[in-house]
This record gives structure tokens, C-alpha cells and sequence, in this order.
């Protein structure tokens, strides 16, 4: 059994799981290229561990197919598989040191000579002098650090991280989250990153995959997704959005949509339908405000409302406005503006028609 | 009176540590009596007699060594069968599961007296011949119960993921029990062994209904104690306390040590 190699393409093809009538991972189809770090974002319950427990070998697929490069490793055991996982909460072995659990996947596959291969890998993770600790002595970090040198230091094709900072403070992950970038880069190996943070993946991944009851809504580079979301569960969970239910009155470059009796443009090739129904979005630090009765440009979107809340944080403001239909929209502005709004304010919610975006009308919130 | 508040506590744990061991002290001195008539309970005379020509009265030591092969027999068997059972009823769902882990505790909660008279007509009915190994087989089967509750309660403490970051780890069924998962229930088995052991070492209603004619070290003090135990007896038991007493501190000490050792580390960087 050979576990060093080159970095290799995962596929998944039409991969299905079922835990009796619950489908946990529905019909996935998805390629992840080599040396690429890869986030599978979705709430829990979404399937993203599931899928990831497929490719680590330690659930069975109900249905489709596993390949890494060429290789089919659907029913393969974990064990002489060319991947490895960074567990939730780590699963460091207690009894172990640190240096003998680095070591265990070297020792299992009958390498004598460990020593140079662990010192190397505990020098990357910067813990060559805890090598004699046991990790109940390591801060979350240390051990968070030791479960990726373990995995690592078999060289794995595909490096599975299943809630890797999950366990960690909100000062560590920002930390563990570039430490991990910068050891992805070092070695080169392809990581897939399972997440329900939506910051964590778009923060590390080259390539965010949001997942939702079992099935990729949308995947693509995090800018991509975020600026342009297909679907109002991605628009949501990825950031907040603003969104309004409408029809598409005209067709052309920029789509013309009547919701609430107003006009508004959507350019097409940003938007998931072009006739019928649509619901348009768009985020809200491309939203800006101005004074009702103050004169907006031509050609912008507006719709009017009122200032129910004004959070100052500093390099920005964060309003939520109320609209004539009773929705609550969120807009945030940079502390650019010269005066800044007051609840109970009657204002105009403006914004350019090229950062709107189009939905389709069945699954709006 | 505020003294006595303050030191109040201290006071009682003292007092009731005295209350434990006076009866192990009183054997441990009388151990170096010489008795003036049959019965060694009263002091008479230093002698070092009974710990010089320590198996000098018939039957002490081969009753001693009779028990200690029973105890490390029935233990050894008894830990085996019962760490197979505990990984059984953890790891597996299968018929008779929740009826198998109720009976599992039924020897533990049957009074003895039962167990041993229930024991003894069941053998007799099968013509077995009562001795060694009927006390052997009687053994194993209380040391079972023990030793699947300890090892039980282990496993379920086992964070499933270890075993699962083991086979990942390019180990197989075989090599994560081996490295992974038995390390890890190995101090709950060595427990129960141990308790199995000392339970069996001085089980006496038991093993009086299924001995016959052999004689266990607690059936011996038993019978002796009509004519009057003689001073050996005394200094046996005394030799075994100080061997569990010592087992205990060293452990403690060991352990101490590398606690010690592992802080001044950790203080080090």
C-alpha cells in the first residue's frame, strides 16, 4: 500500500446516502481539483459531514461512485485509502504522545525509520519541542495543530478537515485559519474544508461548495458566489441579502420589474429568470440612503422607507429600514456619508441596477 | 471551642481512619505474640516465632497457595470472558442483548449464601465431583459480572472517533483493537481484575458450599478459628496487607513523579 503519490482529482459521481428514510446526501455530483482548497459550507444537518465520512471511507455510500483520480474508492476501506481527516474535536489519541500520534499512520504502514519524517512535520505545525507531551497538556490550538500533522504526514491525496476550528476561540481560528492557508500552500496537498462558517470558507477556500439538504445549491470562487447568488437559500446563508418578489414586465439587457408597484432594473445575464415571476436581491453594503425627498440619479433603483434601528460600528453604520410592504431591510453604509440617519426617519434605499441580482420565484423566503 | 471548629474536620478523619485500621493493626501486632494458652487474643510475650517458621503449623500455607491459585485462575479466566462479553454488548446489537446485560448483574445482587447452595445443588445433580475446580468455575462466575460492568462503562466513556481516526490512520480491525482501543480500556480492565481477584482471594461462603474437601485459605481461618488461629495466620495476613500496601504506594509515588515531572516541563517553555 502505497499512500504517497501525487495530488490527485476527487470526484464524486451521483454519490447518494440514505440513513433509512432520511436522505442525508442527495444524488452529488461534484469534481474537486488536485491542490485546491475546497469548502463544502452548509448548515448542519445539510450533509456535508456525511459526504465527507463517504470520501474519508467511514460511511458506506448508499448509491454512486468515489474516484480519486482514476482510482474507484467507493467501497474501499478506510484504512488503505489515500486520504485522511482532521477530526472534529481532534480524536488525538490520549494514551499516545505527541510525537506517536504524528507517527501512527507511518508506523502502521510498517515504516521503520519514523524519526526524520515527524520532526520535519512537527517543525511545519511549529511543535518540534511538545513532541514528548500527551495531549491533554496542549492548549486547543497545540492539538488542533497535531491533528493536521498527523493526517499530513502520511502525504494524503485528499486532506479531509471535518469542523476544524469549530473547538477554537474566535481569536485562534482567525489564527488557525491563515496557519492552515499557509500549510495548504506549503504542501500542496488538496484540502477539503467542511463548514458551517460562512466567513471560515470564504475566508481559506479557493472553492466554496453550499451545500443544503443534501444537494450543492451553488459552487464557485467565494467573490463569484457571493456577489452573484443563484438561489435565495445561498443569498442568506452566505451573507445577508434583501429580497423582494416580482415580475419580469420586459425582457432586454436589463430586465424591467414591477414588485410593490415600483420599477425596478435587473440586468439579465445576473439573473436566473428572465420572464414570469423573479425575486430580486441585493446585498446591503451595495444599498446607500438618502433623505426622502432628496433627489436620487437617474437610473439607480430606489425604494422608500424608514430608519427603525441605527447600529454605529465604527467604519460603518448598519440601518435597518422599513419598507412600505413591511419588510425589514438591511443596509450598511461606510461612515463616508455626511450625516447619519435616525431611527424614525423617512429615507430613499437606492442602489445601482448593475449590483441587483435575479432569482427564482419558488424557493424565495 | 475554636479550636475545636476549626480543627473539626481533620479530627474526625483522623478518628474514623483509627476506627479502620485498628482491627489490621491488632493482627499485624499479634502477629508477634506468643499466646499464653489456644487463643492468640490476648498480648503475652514478644516472638518472632510465627514469621521465622512462617508455614510451621499444618495446612496454613498450602490453604494460602491453594487460594492464591484459585484467585489468579478464576480472575484470569474470568477478566477474558468478561471483557469479551462488555465489548459484545457495547459494540453489537443483537437478540437478547438488554436480557443478557439484566442477568448480568444477577450475581452481583444475589446474596451469596444463594448463589453457593444454588451452585452446589447444580452440581451435584450433574455428579460433578466438588474441589478445585468447582471453586474455580463458582469464581469465574461473580468475577465475570464484575469485570463486564467495569470494562462496559469504559468502553461507552471511548470517544468512537478514536477508533475512527485510527482507521484512517492506515490501521486495520486487528491493529487499531490492538494500539487503540485496548490501550485505552486497558486500566478498566486491570480494575476489575484486581477487584475479581481480592474478591475471590477471600470469598469464604461461596467456595464452603462447593470446596469439598479442599481447603481455601478463608475456609482454614474458619475451621481453625474453633481450636484457636494460630500466630501464622496472623503473620500471613499482615505479610499480604504490607505486599497490597506497598503495590499502592509505589504506584502513588510513581504517579506523583511524573506528574511532577510533566509540570516542571510545562513551566520549562
Amino acid at each position: 500500500m502505497d499512500a504517497s503519490g501525487d495530488v490527485q482529482d476527487l470526484h464524486l459521481l451521483d454519490l447518494t446516502k440514505a440513513f433509512g428514510d432520511f436522505v442525508a446526501v442527495d444524488d452529488l455530483t461534484l469534481t474537486i481539483p488536485a491542490g485546491s482548497f475546497f469548502a463544502l459550507l452548509g448548515p448542519s444537518g445539510c450533509g456535508k459531514t456525511t459526504t465527507l465520512r463517504m470520501v474519508a471511507g467511514l460511511e458506506d455510500p448508499t448509491q454512486g461512485q468515489i474516484l480519486l483520480g482514476e482510482t474507484d474508492i467507493t467501497h474501499e476501506k478506510p484504512y488503505k485509502r489515500h486520504v485522511n481527516t482532521v477530526f472534529q474535536s481532534y480524536a488525538l489519541f490520549p494514551h499516545l504522545d505527541i510525537f506517536e500520534n504524528v507517527a501512527f499512520g507511518l508506523r502502521r504502514r510498517g515504516i521503520k525509520n519514523v524519526e526524520p519524517q515527524v520532526t520535519a512535520m512537527l517543525e511545519l505545525v511549529e511543535l518540534g519541542p511538545l513532541a514528548r507531551r500527551k495531549p491533554a497538556q496542549l492548549s486547543g490550538g497545540q492539538q488542533q495543530r497535531v491533528a493536521v500533522a498527523r493526517a499530513l504526514i502520511n502525504q494524503p491525496g485528499v486532506l479531509l478537515l471535518d469542523e476544524p476550528l469549530g473547538a477554537l476561540d474566535l481569536k485562534l481560528r482567525r489564527q488557525m485559519q491563515i496557519e492552515l492557508k499557509r500549510i495548504q500552500t506549503e504542501v500542496g496537498t488538496t484540502f477539503v474544508h467542511v463548514t458551517h462558517d460562512q466567513e471560515e470558507a470564504m475566508t481559506m477556500a479557493d472553492t466554496v461548495a453550499v451545500m443544503n439538504k443534501g444537494r450543492i445549491e451553488q459552487m464557485g470562487a467565494p467573490i463569484d458566489i457571493y456577489d452573484l447568488p443563484q438561489t435565495s437559500f445561498v443569498a442568506n446563508f452566505l451573507g445577508q441579502s434583501n429580497l423582494l418578489s416580482g415580475s419580469v414586465n420586459s425582457g432586454g439587457d436589463v430586465l424591467e420589474v414591477s414588485a410593490q408597484g415600483q420599477r425596478f432594473g435587473v440586468p439579465s445575464n445576473r439573473s436566473v429568470v428572465t420572464s414570469g415571476d423573479i425575486v430580486i436581491g441585493v446585498r446591503p453594503e451595495k444599498l446607500s440612503l438618502a433623505a426622502a425627498g432628496e433627489q436620487v440619479a437617474d437610473g439607480r433603483n430606489a425604494i422608500p422607507g424608514r430608519v427603525t434601528d441605527a447600529s454605529f460600528t465604527g467604519v460603518s453604520t448598519q440601518y435597518l429600514v422599513m419598507t412600505p410592504w413591511d419588510a425589514e431591510w438591511v443596509v450598511f453604509e461606510q461612515n463616508r456619508a455626511s450625516a447619519i440617519m435616525r431611527p424614525g426617519d423617512e429615507v430613499t434605499i437606492h442602489w445601482e441596477v448593475r449590483h441587483t441580482f435575479g432569482l427564482a420565484p419558488a424557493e424565495a423566503v | 471551642m475554636r479550636w475545636l471548629r476549626k480543627n473539626l474536620i481533620p479530627i474526625i478523619g483522623i478518628l474514623v481512619l483509627v476506627y479502620l485500621f485498628i482491627p489490621i493493626a491488632v493482627v499485624a501486632v499479634l502477629s508477634f505474640n506468643k499466646p499464653a494458652g489456644k487463643f492468640n487474643i490476648a498480648w503475652n510475650e514478644f516472638s518472632l516465632s510465627a514469621w521465622q517458621n512462617i508455614c510451621g503449623v499444618p495446612g496454613v500455607c498450602g490453604s494460602f497457595v491453594t487460594s492464591l491459585e484459585i484467585g489468579l485462575l478464576a480472575t484470569l479466566v474470568g477478566t477474558i470472558f468478561g471483557t469479551m462479553i462488555a465489548f459484545a454488548l457495547v459494540r453489537y446489537r443483537f437478540r437478547g442483548r438488554s436480557t443478557t446485560n439484566l442477568l448480568i448483574f444477577l450475581p452481583m445482587a444475589t446474596p451469596e449464601v444463594v448463589l453457593g447452595s444454588s451452585l452446589l445443588a447444580l452440581f451435584l445433580n450433574l455428579a460433578f465431583p466438588l474441589g478445585f475446580w468447582t471453586v474455580v468455575i463458582a469464581h469465574i462466575m461473580f468475577i465475570i459480572s464484575f469485570v463486564v460492568v467495569a470494562v462496559k462503562a469504559r468502553l461507552q466513556g471511548m470517544d468512537p472517533r478514536l477508533e475512527e481516526a485510527a482507521r484512517d490512520l492506515y490501521a486495520d480491525a486487528r491493529s487499531t483493537f490492538r494500539h487503540v482501543t485496548f490501550p485505552l480500556v486497558l486500566p478498566g480492565i486491570l480494575g476489575a481484575a484486581l477487584l475479581g481477584f481480592s474478591l475471590s482471594f477471600d470469598d469464604y461462603i461461596i467456595s464452603a458450599f462447593n470446596a469439598g474437601t479442599l481447603v481455601t485459605f478463608p475456609i482454614y481461618i474458619w475451621g481453625a478459628a474453633q481450636r484457636g488461629i494460630p500466630v501464622q495466620v496472623n503473620a500471613l495476613a499482615t505479610l499480604v496487607f504490607v505486599i497490597a500496601l506497598t503495590i499502592v504506594l509505589v504506584s502513588q509515588f510513581i504517579n506523583y513523579r511524573r506528574r511532577r515531572m510533566l509540570e516542571a516541563g510545562m513551566s520549562a517553555d
